[in-house]
């Protein structure tokens, strides 16, 4: 529309037809020609896995061994694997094909639609490569998920005819249920040479570390357990609910419950497979009760899971998802992902052997703590287990961290949930500060004079070892080098390139301090032995803002927002940055980390730098800064204040709304309220001055 | 569309267009089998003995390389409590776990340590069984030339092994211990903290990588030692490397080893590990180093090259957050993924291996019991703590199985990382040595009585009253008077529901203000002791000893506990968890528990005690206007002194801190009027 209305307006003018005809021929080239490509590129692209051909097996192929004491270190060629530092790596997915014996007998079934799934996960990954000269890891698009439906040595002999093949080196088998009856082996029976196996069900004889990887089993019935999930009042405890279970587990099982549902106020409910539908796994069976498996996942507690043919099979999963707390009591069993997943904080493990004691341990594990693993076992069921897609993913992403292990995600990474009032303080060093001094960082637009006070002021400051004066003005140079007070300390004066509030938290490389001391350049009221105490406070507490001027904030009933508040009150949630000590690494944060709205913000108004430092420090940390000393004016004795004057509502408004925008962009207040303040130990003691540390503290 | 390349004959290979559009319609992989007529496996034999027979049960007289804990460990051994005997103690029915006196830690027959009957020595053991849940401690195993990671000249048979240097593939899972390696000077107890002292950011040191050390010209380990001088360049990376070692090193030596010790000469080993982001820690002849926990130390970012190295207690440490891996097979590649790592990661690291070597490295004492602590965790009935309590300061030896009761948020620790915060009320305890309960007290019950958030009054009394406890009412207060105790102030008694415990003399004097306000910043602060009467310590050149102050000074250490507020949780690490040692101490002096609970809570937090408001004499004062005893009384004194040295000896260092801070109301004798304060009975309090 509006191109065309601009050709209507160019066609006044006679000497610009002929760019008008040139645009409309351009338009249509754009309607007819370009936009029906973009439209094909914006859809997804057709499935790659589509090629197939069939192989014929011959039948004295020869297979490789599985090398059972294969490890990352000595069966994986890490050399393949490109140089990359972010944890990336290539994937190479052999094409669909279909394999016959020599009587043309396909070797298994057809492909199962899972491990389509598991194919075309990889396939859309940023991991998948068409090349198989690029490839780190191979993947084989033979169906090995189910020892059941395919033939083992036709399969082993079919992959050793894979063409980059070189005794499975640098391949990957996923496979998830391994062993068949009578023996059920807890690992896939294939022969495969030095490949890994990506299985479900390894015992720990038959993982091996360091290369296999242990994930889950899909389960299709878990989605809409989870989905179905409320953590409401449930009515038995502890429910068992596989249907193979062996006999001598469903006796002894039985005597429990009957001991202890006399005795006890705890249900334990033993159910048994259905006589009239075996194989319908939506159903189970409680003394000739028919119920819904799914019922009962929702109606318990606890799901004691213990050994089935194969160590590991879908009850484990539904039960994460359904929020029945898994208890595992199966000896020797290697959970899905356990090499980044920390179980414990979702399952209890418990000895197969000693059954007869699991309800007196677990009665005693209080509501708020089954709540807590319910929802961290339904996190990373979703997190990590919903779906062949994810399933897949965590594989590779396990498979990528062991490439790359500097850039491995850590435990709380892995493990807990997002939640939004947790805090990683990365101050967490328990220490207390031996810093022997402090820069000060001056930020300064054109008072001269103030400025010039204040850095004779600091420069006696015993802990100061460095001043840097942000110059934050472009129309004016600062002051020549020889007008510049001659002071004891190294003074650097920073040239700014734009006016901008957030330049006096840029983590210059000039700060050799752990700790700054952010001044305006009109904060002349401070003692040095204010100066020193307030440094020494921050020793002591260096992880948190430690300073002078303080605020808090207020929330207001009426409007139902926050309110900022510079009156004297008993409580304060903020220290102003114009007179505060804190640690170096919130310049980096500030600068880097916090949200870029909330530094846009303060940039552009030129307002509220103050209260964003205080924003993200607590936020980051959940700790209240420290208000030092009772000082409360800085300027000058006979000044106010100057959010207190009421010439200055505009300005109070702003920072008003600056806390209520912050709190909406962290999406909760993090600003902690305080009623105390830190004073030197003897302050207003009746105490001889000259043996007092810090005289000069007390004056507001 | 593209074709498969291949080398195979093409008779083998046909093809065949397959549709493969509606995925929907493929089988499922559970499809097609009878699932539902597999039976599960029988339970595994209900006694050890039985376990014993099962087919991957092997000969007792090696090591017994298929041992699990459910096979080779008998856990009913540990059914009540997790007991450690050591050898030649007298027999113990209660023992889950044996450690026997024989010194296995070198077991490298060319070492001067090496123990030469070991297998006639271990047949006499009386409990041996096979080793069954005996943990056998090794340092080095093996020898010149193959350095063999199972030699180690005995056999061990079920016994767990806590060793240095295993590989992962060479470790029974969740069986053998990753032990680490230390000098032979290591300190048994005490310990020598992390060299970092001030955190700074960015990490500004000289160099960015490190290392000074032998090359082995032959034999085992040499050929990642022989390469690794190509990374130095002799600006940010100092890699240097001596052939000297042994006696006949210059039989063997290569046409490098003239450079490569003189190089070697000029850098010193100490002021490499203090100026370097990064150190080198290579495979030496086995798979660890003492450079490992020197580094660590250090804060020097340890970059391993030493493959398949089961880290120390790497079943419960999470060491991604405090070292780098790098490969031995892509040595090159060591520069360009460390100045990958960016420098707020870097400052990550360096702080958690701080945090690591002072919680579970730092003295033998500290190694052997996260030894323990692990083989506790991995019983099912005693209750693991997760990965959160291992891996965060102050760690798991601190934070102990009984209270937490599987919760870890209840720790006095870990609050502010959960945004949680205690819950907003308190327990009183009332220490009283006394049989009648004196007027004082009816004034202070009153006192506290006023707090809005008091839940409960309980008067721990020393007198015995045939161990019974019951209600009794003062001032019109309900108060549960808890006897039996053993006049043992810290006895962690069942009625404290609350995390907040305020510890009271039954003579102390406070107003309901300074309560509150003590309160509200203990809820800050809910790991340390915040209270009213504070002492300090100082070392005393002359008398070479650490000397006790009461005196007023700019600083202070100990907050008593006559007038304080403390977090439960350090009742139950008091009693449960402090040296019996410290405990006999206290009690036959009738004395200096409140500096030993200083101690520990320092101890465990790395921080000093916090002040509160100006209040100094908290007690009534007698009626010449000194306080009354035994405060005054100078034995009493110099028993504290004595206590203070005992302490430091038993802890092996000093644990206190000093403070020079004070906590007041913000508008603590401000100008403004007394109706605007919210604690105006704290402006009246005159020291």
């Amino acid at each position: 529309m509006f191109i065309r209305l601009a050709c209507c307006r160019l066609l006044r003018h006679k000497k610009l037809i002929y760019i008008s005809i040139f645009i409309s021929f351009l338009l249509s080239f754009v309607y007819v020609v370009v936009l029906p490509h973009i439209f094909t590129l914006l859809q997804k692209p057709p499935s790659k896995i589509q090629e197939v051909y069939q192989y014929v097996i011959p039948e004295d192929s020869p297979i490789v061994p599985t090398n059972s004491r294969c490890t990352f270190y000595d069966c994986f060629n890490i050399y393949r694997c490109g140089h990359k530092f972010d944890g990336d790596f290539k994937v190479y997915v052999y094409p669909v094909a279909k394999h016959v014996d020599k009587d043309f007998i396909p070797i298994g079934g057809k492909i199962s639609k899972e491990y389509h799934s598991i194919l075309s996960a990889i396939v859309e990954s940023q991991y998948y490569t068409t090349n198989p000269e690029e490839a780190c890891v191979f993947v084989s698009s033979i169906d090995t998920l189910n020892q059941n439906r395919f033939r083992v040595k036709e399969t082993s002999q079919a992959l050793a005819l894979l063409p980059h093949w070189n005794d499975g080196q640098n391949h990957l088998i996923f496979n998830m249920v391994p062993g068949t009856a009578p023996d059920y082996k807890t690992v896939v029976d294939l022969s495969i040479g030095k490949s890994m196996v990506a299985g479900v069900g390894f015992d720990s004889w038959t993982y091996r570390s360091s290369f296999d990887i242990s994930i889950a089993i899909y389960s299709n019935l878990a989605i809409s357990l989870s989905n179905n999930y409320t953590f409401k009042y449930r009515t038995t405890f502890i429910s068992t609910i596989q249907t193979n279970l062996h006999n001598d587990f469903i006796t002894s099982l039985k005597s429990i419950e009957k001991q202890k549902s006399t005795t006890q106020n705890i249900t334990i409910r033993v159910i048994e497979p259905c006589s009239h539908n075996r194989h319908d796994r939506t159903i189970i069976c409680h003394e000739n009760t028919t119920y819904n498996y799914a019922d009962i996942l929702a109606d318990s507690v606890f799901c004691l899971i213990l050994p089935g043919p194969r160590l590991m099979d879908m009850v484990f999963i539904d039960s994460l998802a359904a929020g029945c707390i898994p208890i595992v009591a199966i000896n020797h069993v290697v959970l899905p992902f356990f090499e980044v997943i920390d179980w414990k904080r979702a399952v209890i493990m418990w000895s197969e052997t000693e059954l007869n004691t699991l309800l007196d341990v677990v009665s005693d594990i209080p509501l708020d703590r089954r709540k807590e693993m319910s929802a961290q076992g339904r996190w990373l069921y979703q997190t990590y287990l919903s779906s062949l897609k994810i399933i897949t993913m965590t594989t590779l992403k396990i498979l990528s961290q062991r490439l790359h292990p500097h850039s491995s995600d850590f435990y709380e990474n892995w493990n807990l949930r997002p939640h939004p009032v947790s805090a990683r303080n990365p101050l967490f060093l328990p220490y207390m500060s031996d810093s022997s001094g402090f820069t000060a960082i001056i930020l300064s637009y054109d008072r001269i004079d103030s400025l010039f006070t204040l850095i004779n002021l600091i420069s006696k400051a015993p802990s100061l070892q460095k001043i840097i004066v942000v110059w934050n003005n472009q129309l004016k140079s600062p002051p020549h080098f020889s007008e510049w007070p001659k002071i004891d300390v190294s003074l650097k004066v920073v040239q700014t390139t734009a006016n901008k509030l957030s330049n006096r938290f840029f983590p210059y490389r000039e700060i050799e301090t752990e700790a700054v001391l952010s001044l305006d350049d009109d904060i002349l009221m401070l003692t040095l032995d204010e100066i020193e105490f307030g440094f020494q406070v921050w020793k002591e507490f260096p992880d948190h803002i430690v300073g002078f001027p303080s605020r808090t904030h207020v929330w207001n009933n009426k409007t139902n927002t926050w309110k900022y508040e510079s009156e004297w009150k008993n409580e304060i949630s903020m220290v102003l940055t114009g007179a505060a000590f804190y640690h170096k690494y919130w310049n980096q944060a500030y600068t880097y980390i916090m949200p870029n709205n909330i530094k846009q913000w303060v940039d552009d108004h030129m307002n509220c730098e103050d209260i964003a430092m205080n924003f993200l420090v607590s936020n980051t940390t959940n700790k209240a800064p420290i208000k030092v000393t009772p000082k409360k004016k800085f300027k000058c004795p006979q000044c106010k204040n100057t959010e207190m004057l009421s010439a200055d509502q505009g300005h109070m408004a702003t920072r008003t709304s600056c806390v209520n925008m912050f709190a909406a962009i962290y999406g909760r207040m993090p600003l902690k309220t305080v009623e105390y303040r830190v004073d030197p130990v003897l302050y207003r003691d009746v105490f001889p001055t000259k043996l007092k540390r810090y005289n000069n503290v007390g004056e507001l | 569309m593209c074709f498969l390349k291949t080398t195979r004959k093409p008779d083998t290979l046909l093809h065949l267009i397959y549709n493969a559009n509606d995925v929907e319609n493929l089988p499922s992989f559970m499809d097609d089998w009878h699932q539902s007529l597999e039976v599960g496996r029988p339970p595994a034999a209900q006694t050890y003995e039985a376990r014993q027979q099962m087919p991957y049960q092997t000969s007792h007289r090696k090591t017994n390389k298929n041992c699990r804990m459910e096979t080779c460990f008998d856990s009913s051994r540990c059914d009540k409590d997790f007991r450690v005997f050591v050898y030649p103690l007298s027999e113990l029915e209660t023992t889950c776990v044996f450690v026997i006196a024989i010194d296995t830690l070198d077991r490298d027959p060319l070492s001067p340590d090496y123990l030469r009957n070991i297998p006639v020595k271990m047949q006499r053991l009386r409990h041996w069984s096979g080793g069954r849940n005996h943990v056998i401690f090794n340092l080095y195993s093996g020898s010149w030339p193959d350095y063999n990671e199972d030699d180690l000249g005995f056999h061990t048979g079920d016994a767990i092994l806590a060793k240095a240097s295993m590989s992962v593939t060479n470790m029974r899972p969740g069986f053998d211990i990753s032990f680490p390696l230390f000098h032979k000077k290591h300190p048994e107890r005490g310990g020598e903290p992390g060299f970092v002292r001030s955190n700074t950011y960015p990490i500004t040191k000289n160099y960015k990588l490190a290392f000074k050390g032998k090359r082995y010209v032959l034999g085992s380990g040499s050929e990642t030692r022989n390469s690794i001088f190509h990374l130095h360049n002799g600006k940010d990376t100092i890699v240097v490397t001596t052939c000297k070692h042994g006696k006949n090193w210059k039989d063997a030596q290569d046409e490098r080893c003239d450079v490569d010790n003189t190089l070697y000469e000029k850098y010193d080993y100490g002021s490499l590990l203090k100026n370097s982001t990064f150190c080198l820690v290579p495979r030496g002849r086995r798979l660890g180093s003492y450079r490992f926990l020197e580094a660590l130390q250090a804060g020097c970012i340890p970059v391993l090259l030493s493959n398949n190295w089961a880290l120390p207690f790497d079943e419960v440490i999470d060491w991604n957050k405090a070292v780098i891996w790098a490969d031995e097979r892509l040595l090159f590649q060591v520069p360009e993924v460390i100045h990958s790592i960016s420098e707020t990661k870097l400052f990550a690291l360096r702080q958690q291996t701080q945090i690591l070597w002072e919680q579970y490295f730092n003295t033998i004492e500290k190694i052997v019991f996260t030894t323990f602590e692990i083989i506790k965790e991995r019983l099912p009935k005693l209750q693991s703590r997760d990965g959160i309590v291992w891996n965060t300061s102050p760690g798991a030896l601190v934070s102990q199985h009984s209270y937490t009761n599987y919760l870890n948020f209840n720790l006095p620790f870990n609050y502010h990382l959960f945004g949680k915060q205690p819950s907003p009320n308190f327990t009183v305890v009332i220490f009283s040595q006394h049989n009648n309960l004196n007027t004082p007290l009816y004034r202070l019950v009153r006192n506290i009585a006023a707090s809005k958030y008091l839940t409960q009054i309980v008067i721990n009394s020393c007198s015995d009253n045939n161990g019974k406890s019951g209600y009794q009412t003062i001032a019109g207060i309900q108060i549960l008077v808890s006897s039996g105790n053993g006049c043992r102030r810290f006895e962690p008694l069942p009625f404290i529901k609350t995390e907040a415990v305020l510890s009271l003399d039954d003579d102390v004097i406070l107003t309901s203000d300074e309560i509150d306000f003590a309160f509200h910043v203990w809820q800050s602060f809910p790991d340390r002791i915040v209270g009213f009467p504070a002492r300090s310590h100082y070392w005393d050149n002359g008398k070479d000893s650490w000397l006790y102050t009461s005196k007023w000074t700019n600083e202070y250490s100990i907050i008593l506990t006559g007038a304080a507020f403390y977090h439960q949780y350090y009742n139950t690490l008091y009693t449960q968890w402090l040296s019996p040692l410290l405990i006999k101490t206290v009690e036959q002096s009738h004395n200096c528990e409140d500096i030993l609970m200083n101690f520990l809570v320092s101890h465990v937090t790395r921080r000093p005690p916090i002040k509160v408001s100006q209040r100094k004499h908290y007690k009534e004062q007698a009626n010449n206007g000194m306080p009354k005893s035994p405060w005054n009384d100078p034995d009493h004194f110099m028993q504290r002194q004595t206590c203070l040295n005992t302490f430091v000896v038993l802890f092996g260092y000093m644990p206190l801190l000093q403070s020079s801070v004070r906590f007041d109301p913000i508008l603590f004798k401000d100008p403004v009027s007394n109706f605007r304060k919210k604690y105006k009975q704290i402006e009246l309090v005159s020291n």
